[in-house]
């Protein structure tokens, strides 16, 4: 599904962020990116969004190289990913309900349905009866579900996630890591950068540990 | 299709959300799209106006009557016998020695005209008559065309002629006028909009993220710009309309004095849609400039 090959990113004045890094994700895989801060996990994030070029190698995602991709088909493969930020990248001009909202009015679905939907993945994070509520009067914990409902509300296909649960406390953390889990049982493919340790001793997933940009 | 019809419903309700929300900024910005669009329009109903006047009070017309060469001294008595009984209004002759003498004294000719071996020029009568109406001087020009050693007659429309000519030159005055002030209303929707797309980077960022197209990021910015550009070109047919209204008495009074009866013709609803679609046009253009230029940093 996901597939690098000698995949490298060299940011503009020389920075190597990935190097000659090759790997294989599976449809329906859990795969955890770990490795000390700066080692690149945020920048193979972005390289499998699009959201980077590759500078060499090639990524594929779902038979497609993204080297080779033109820029309009770009939202296009977007569209496959349910992305969840570090920083969460939520609006705070509106509610709970109109962010879940956004990545259905992107592919037009009518409003109605994109309520109805909307709803049922704020329900899946615990946070129908917030919807009319603002970000900003959300708990940090509170916002990463808001995000991740936003992620999923499209029903994609891998949810690429990048420290979802960086900045959050201990219980908050653990639940994030249990709707990725419950997401990753019905088949979504999981793909998540993170250095909590938890992820590996509870799920066993498949890891790939960056150092300075290489796999070890 | 009715994903493409949601997707243009909720950019066009999302412009109209955007107007609505800050009604201050509307209303200036409207003002100045108003403004810009009410002067060259005005001036264009004037114009309008001005040329159908023309057309209504011809002014001072003239007929001239050319009479055959070999016509005789009795010949031309007998046609100033005529236009004293039609009793058509003014009118003197001018013998054919005057009108040599006249070429005569003009720069040049002088030599080309004593070179000539007998005098070219015909006697001639010009009319100026009372019932100036374009129907009334066609039919005295048939009815004298008719008259016995009659060889030419010619309704004198120098004056329409010139009145047409600035009629012309002042349409391209107020094309130009036009042109500039439609400049002026592309910029206003180009800062308007730029500031808006500055105003939602957040949004436009987290869109492209998640895979929204361009065209979904750019669509409401249109829907915006022509909507706001429909406003003003509605605004200033709205100001036009009323500033004829309070002219309509002062002109009225000035036409009953020259005893004419004028009055002044408001724009129709077809004008007034070509206003608004003028202005929708602008508004979209100036968007289309600014988007486009401002999405730029986003990539």
């Amino acid at each position: 599904m996901i597939v690098a090959s000698n995949l490298s990113k060299r940011y503009p004045g020389g920075y190597e962020a990935v190097k000659d890094v090759s790997f294989a994700i599976e449809a329906g895989q859990m795969v955890l990116i770990t490795g000390h801060s700066g080692a690149g996990k945020s920048t193979l994030v972005k390289l499998i969004a699009a959201i980077e070029r590759p500078t060499s190698g090639s990524l594929v995602v779902n038979g497609q190289n993204l080297s080779a991709l033109r820029r309009s088909a770009i939202p296009y493969l977007r569209r496959n990913f349910g992305m969840v930020f570090q920083d969460q990248k939520l609006l705070f001009d509106r509610s709970a309900l109109d962010n879940v909202m956004l990545p259905l009015q992107i592919v037009g679905l009518p409003r109605r349905e994109a309520i109805r939907r909307a709803q049922a993945a704020l329900d899946k994070v615990g946070l129908l009866a917030r919807e009319k509520a603002k970000p900003i009067a959300l708990s940090g914990g509170e916002q990463q579900r808001l995000a991740i409902a936003r992620a999923v509300v499209n029903r994609p296909a891998v949810l690429l996630a990048d420290e979802p649960n960086g900045n959050l406390d201990i219980d908050s953390a653990s639940e994030i890591l249990e709707i990725f889990a419950s997401f990753h049982q019905v088949g979504v493919t999981v793909v998540v950068a993170t250095h909590d340790q938890h992820w590996i001793e509870r799920y066993h997933p498949n890891v790939l540990r960056l150092g300075h940009g290489s796999l070890v | 299709m009715n994903a493409w019809l949601a997707q243009h419903g909720a950019a066009l309700a999302s412009a109209f959300r955007r107007l609505w929300s800050a009604p201050l900024n509307t209303l200036l910005s409207l003002l100045v799209i108003g403004i810009a669009l009410t002067l060259p329009a005005f001036g264009y109903v004037l114009l309008d106006n001005l040329r159908d006047l023309g057309r209504s009070v011809s002014g001072v017309q003239q007929i001239s009557m050319f009479m055959n060469l070999d016509a005789s001294k009795k010949e031309v008595g007998e046609i100033e016998n005529r236009l004293k009984q039609a009793a058509t209004g003014k009118w003197r002759f001018v013998p054919k020695e005057d009108a040599l003498k006249r070429m005569q004294d003009s720069e040049g000719m002088a030599e080309i005209v004593a070179s000539l071996p007998r005098n070219p020029l015909p006697d001639a009568f010009i009319v100026e008559p009372t019932n100036s109406e374009p129907e009334a001087l066609e039919i005295l020009r048939k009815e004298i065309a008719g008259w016995p050693k009659i060889a030419h007659v010619q309704l004198d429309s120098a004056w329409v002629k010139r009145f047409d000519a600035f009629i012309r030159l002042a349409k391209l005055a107020l094309w130009m006028l036009a042109a500039i002030f439609a400049a002026g209303l592309v910029a206003v929707t180009f800062n308007t909009i730029r500031l808006q797309v500055m105003a939602q980077a957040a949004e436009i960022e987290v869109a492209r993220m998640i895979g929204a197209t361009d065209a979904f990021i750019r669509r409401p910015f249109y829907y915006f710009g022509a909507l706001q550009g429909a406003l003003g070109g509605l605004l200033a047919a709205a100001l036009i309309i009323g500033a004829l209204s309070l002219l309509a008495a002062p002109v009225g009074e000035l036409a009953a004095l020259y005893g004419g009866n004028f009055s002044m013709r408001s724009p129709s609803i077809i004008e007034v849609t070509a206003l608004a679609g003028v202005g929708a046009f602008l508004g979209w253009l100036g968007a289309q400039l600014s988007v486009s230029l401002s999405l730029r940093k986003f990539d």
